[in-house]
């Protein structure tokens, strides 16, 4: 039971993992995306992306700036034009 | 015939020249595969994009449309975006890309249509410029990075786009070499705005229904500069694996060639050498003889 999730960038693909739940600086709010989100889309403020490896745990938090976050089927793909950390 | 001396310093300066050639070849060998990291390293970002493109573009279509994709409406007036290299040393590159643009050039004024010139590179301007001297616009300087970056094409795009909304062009096509070998750099000539339709590849989530948010043409809005960018950063990424490829390959007969002196040089250097020794002993002996 894990979530997909892919951190891309025009220079490189950053993050290609499974986790527990990703929170996503939206546009408009903060979403969280978890395994068996309904397909969705959104752009994204500059802001902090939190990684949950596992339920409960510390997140890891990556600045990104520019860019949109994707859910499908596949998982959630963020496509940032900037990674911090 | 060249005296020994002269020979002498000929093959010296051949061998010279050859050491600067074949280190050149064996920097380029170590660039070319680095930059054919980067762009190997950006191909993930460019597909997901497109394909994003593409299911959004099918949604939003007619009149709601951007400008940035439906277009102004007239294909009057044209920019041509030419990404040249900013160093020599890599052969017949920069002459292929500046001849297609040429011909590009031609091929629109010949059908009545504005054309004006944007040039990334320092090579390539002076061609260019003798052969369209009105119509040189502005110039982007990616001499002083050392590896242009995602940081140039943004400014490259973020420029673009400004002359667009200004309504300085209608139409702008991309200028630059694709990287398919060592040997091979085929100059392309690709339309980046208004952006071209992705085809509409049957997604798979067809029968998903995707929420959007803010609202699909606002997510579009902002998605079109981002690929106007990646294309540009493409261009830029294949400029550069192209310019190395080109380099190594030129460098790699440019070495063979001295080679090839060096070894004719030696062979008459040694022949005159035998002939000034024959010389010397047939005096001798002719000198023994009169006595």
């Amino acid at each position: 039971m894990a979530l997909h999730f892919e951190l891309v960038t025009p220079a490189k693909l950053v993050r290609s993992e499974d986790v527990h739940m990703v929170v996503v600086p939206g546009s408009e709010g903060e979403f969280g995306v978890l395994e068996g989100h309904s397909p969705f889309m959104s752009t994204i403020r500059d802001g902090a992306l939190q990684v949950f490896k596992t339920a409960g745990g510390a997140p890891e938090t990556i600045m990104i700036q520019g860019g949109f976050a994707e859910v499908g089927d596949a998982g959630l793909t963020v496509l940032a034009e900037h990674v911090e950390g | 015939m060249a005296s020994l001396k002269e020979l002498k310093g000929r093959i010296t300066s051949v061998k010279s020249t050859q050491k600067i050639t074949k280190a050149k070849q064996m920097v380029a060998a170590a660039k070319l595969r680095k930059a054919q990291a980067r762009a190997e390293a950006a191909r993930p970002y460019a597909e997901r994009l497109t394909a994003v493109m593409a299911s959004l573009a099918s949604k939003v279509g007619g009149d709601n449309a951007p400008k940035l994709l439906a277009g102004t409406g007239s294909d009057q007036r044209h920019l041509l975006v030419i990404v040249n290299t900013d160093k020599g040393l890599c052969g017949g590159l920069n002459a292929n890309i500046v001849r297609a643009a040429s011909q590009k050039a031609r091929k629109l004024i010949a059908e009545g249509k504005d054309v004006e010139l944007y040039l990334v590179g320092r090579k390539g301007r002076a061609p260019l410029k003798r052969n369209f001297p009105e119509r040189i616009g502005n110039q982007f300087d990616t001499s002083q990075v050392r590896e242009p970056g995602f940081e140039e094409a943004e400014q490259i795009a973020s420029e673009v786009i400004g002359m667009f909304e200004d309504g300085r062009f209608d139409v702008a096509h991309l200028v630059y070499p694709i990287f398919k070998s060592a040997l091979a750099q085929d100059p392309t000539v690709q339309q980046i705005v208004p952006v071209p339709a992705p085809e509409t590849a049957v997604s798979d989530d067809a029968g998903a229904v995707v929420e959007y948010e803010p609202g699909e043409e606002e997510i579009l809005e902002e998605l079109l500069p981002r690929y106007v960018k990646t294309q540009i950063f493409g261009a830029l990424l294949e400029i550069a694996a192209s310019e190395q490829g080109a380099s190594m390959t030129a460098m790699d007969n440019a070495t063979r060639n001295a080679g090839d002196l060096i070894q004719k040089l030696t062979i008459q250097y040694n022949r005159s050498r035998q002939a000034a020794i024959t010389t010397e002993l047939v005096e001798i002996i002719a000198g023994a003889e009169a006595l």
